[in-house]
């Protein structure tokens, strides 16, 4: 869905974590990380787990990045924010105030 | 290339509906649990239900959805909740709130609940109490309270038809007000004691344009802070709902008493039954009869079988077309390419019809006397 209203956006400062009633497991029967919501699961691959395993509220989203370029050979910048604004937009994470230090999340 | 792998041609389910009981406080005329509510009295154990939660995850399913009736009846739900938590599966509960006191809230939060539904009947106490047929309104707020102030995720359920979709403001202030994070506005789907009720139940069209412009207004204007869904209701519309998505695709419903359903109305249709009582959950996912009859697109007839729309919609509900037509196997009358579209029309247009169904006279759910509940 279009959203015209402003979305939280993950600029570098901000700290996402997952929002409250959303949980992130490892679903050994597929294989694979699955996003589960009240309505709904989101089959993950292994990038977008990683991403997810590293919102824990704590880092920034430059630390994110920094974080998946010790790990894999290409990481897309803008593809790491997109994935991150989209899941905030949809309220599976929320982006932390810069300013507020560590762990606390801005709530929706 | 990708790694060849082995793939079963069936799909893993997502989510379990566990219908614990048919037991409800509440007498809501679009209720949509079976009309024969006395055949489900024999219920399964606590541990009959826990062995479901192993199969149902092993199976691959990621969430639960504790409904019935009212699943609070069940004294066990806290344990059921705690082995769900602790496979791992997403558990939400789904309630009319009547019994959600503070002692049983904060027991399923020590058990691991991840997030709580309650069904909401208009924004005031006189209507809501009259279409739910009970003293309830007062309660489902103080309950509402409690789950935010123990810190849950709320959503609100509200069945909307003829006598409370004028009401959509109202009950979006009063969602605001009472904090929900979601809200979902689900037109009326017409099975079981709802279907007996379409007449009275069903809005106009004017009423619906109304509804909507409400909805999308509320919205803008809450974005970020209440997710506002909104399910149209699909007698109004040109297309039918893509049931379950798709039959034995994602979900399965467990009932009171161990049968075993594609969706939770599907014990309608003449089927052979299954059940855990006599089957794994497995063994009836992958190869029962009940489960295969309409999976995938073989069964289809036209207009379906040639349809671009066969993979989005999957032909609509089966428990529709039998209900309005008396054959599960043809298209949903809801479609309008369906060739009995004329009955619902027929009924649409009878609803737009001022002088009729206004006074309708809804027929409240009635209940047997309990059953074994456990």
């Amino acid at each position: 869905m279009r959203s015209t209203a402003p979305v939280q956006t993950a600029d570098g400062a901000g700290r996402p974590r997952l929002a409250r009633h959303v949980r992130l497991r490892f679903d050994p029967a597929r294989g694979q990380h699955v996003l589960l919501t009240p309505e709904a699961v989101t089959v993950l691959n292994g990038t977008g787990a990683a991403v997810l395993e590293l919102c824990d509220g704590q880092r920034t989203v430059t630390e994110i990045l920094a974080e998946l370029r010790g790990r894999y050979a290409h990481v897309d910048d803008d593809e790491v924010r997109r994935f991150v604004d989209r899941l905030a937009a949809r309220r599976c994470l929320e982006i932390g105030d810069a300013e507020a230090g560590h762990g606390q999340a801005r709530r929706g | 290339m990708d790694r060849p792998v082995v793939d079963s041609a069936v799909e893993r389910p997502f989510g379990l509906l566990a219908e614990l009981t048919y037991g409800c406080p509440l007498h809501c005329s679009y209720c949509s649990n079976p009309l024969d509510l006395g055949a489900y009295a024999d219920e399964l154990t606590t541990a009959e239900w826990l062995r479901v939660l192993a199969e149902a995850r092993e199976l691959g399913v990621l969430q639960l959805h504790l409904s019935g009736g009212e699943p609070l009846l069940r004294r066990d739900l806290a344990e059921i909740v705690r082995c769900a938590a602790e496979l791992g599966l997403y558990t939400n509960l789904i309630t009319s709130a009547l019994g959600l006191t503070p002692r049983r809230a904060e027991e399923l939060l020590a058990a691991g609940l991840d997030h709580v539904q309650i069904s909401l009947q208009a924004d005031e106490a006189a209507l809501s109490d009259r279409i739910a047929g009970a003293r309830s309104f007062e309660r489902k707020l103080v309950a509402a309270r409690l789950v935010k102030a123990l810190g849950w995720p709320l959503t609100l359920n509200v069945v909307l038809h003829r006598h409370n979709v004028d009401r959509v403001a109202g009950i979006l202030d009063l969602a605001e007000e009472l904090g929900a994070d979601r809200i979902e506005l689900a037109h009326t789907q017409y099975y079981g004691w709802a279907l007996r009720n379409r007449e009275g139940l069903l809005p106009s069209r004017a009423q619906l344009e109304r509804a909507q412009g409400v909805v999308r207004a509320a919205h803008e204007r809450l974005q970020g802070r209440m997710e506002v869904i909104y399910v149209l209701p699909d007698y109004h519309s040109r297309y039918p709902k893509p049931c379950m998505g798709g039959w034995g695709r994602r979900q399965l419903t467990v009932v009171p008493d161990g049968g075993v359903l594609p969706c939770p109305t599907a014990h309608t249709l003449p089927l052979p039954r299954a059940s855990v009582r006599e089957h794994s959950l497995r063994w009836i996912w992958e190869r029962s009869p009940l489960f295969q009859r309409f999976r995938g697109t073989d069964w289809m007839p036209e207009p379906c079988r040639s349809c671009d729309r066969r993979e989005l919609d999957f032909g609509g509900c089966r428990c529709q077309a039998f209900q309005l037509t008396g054959d599960a196997a043809r298209t949903d009358p809801v479609c309008h390419l369906s060739p009995d579209h004329g009955l619902v029309a027929e009924a649409v247009a009878a609803a737009d019809d001022g002088a009729r169904s206004r006074e309708a006279v809804l027929t409240p759910r009635r209940h047997p006397a309990a059953g074994r509940r456990r």
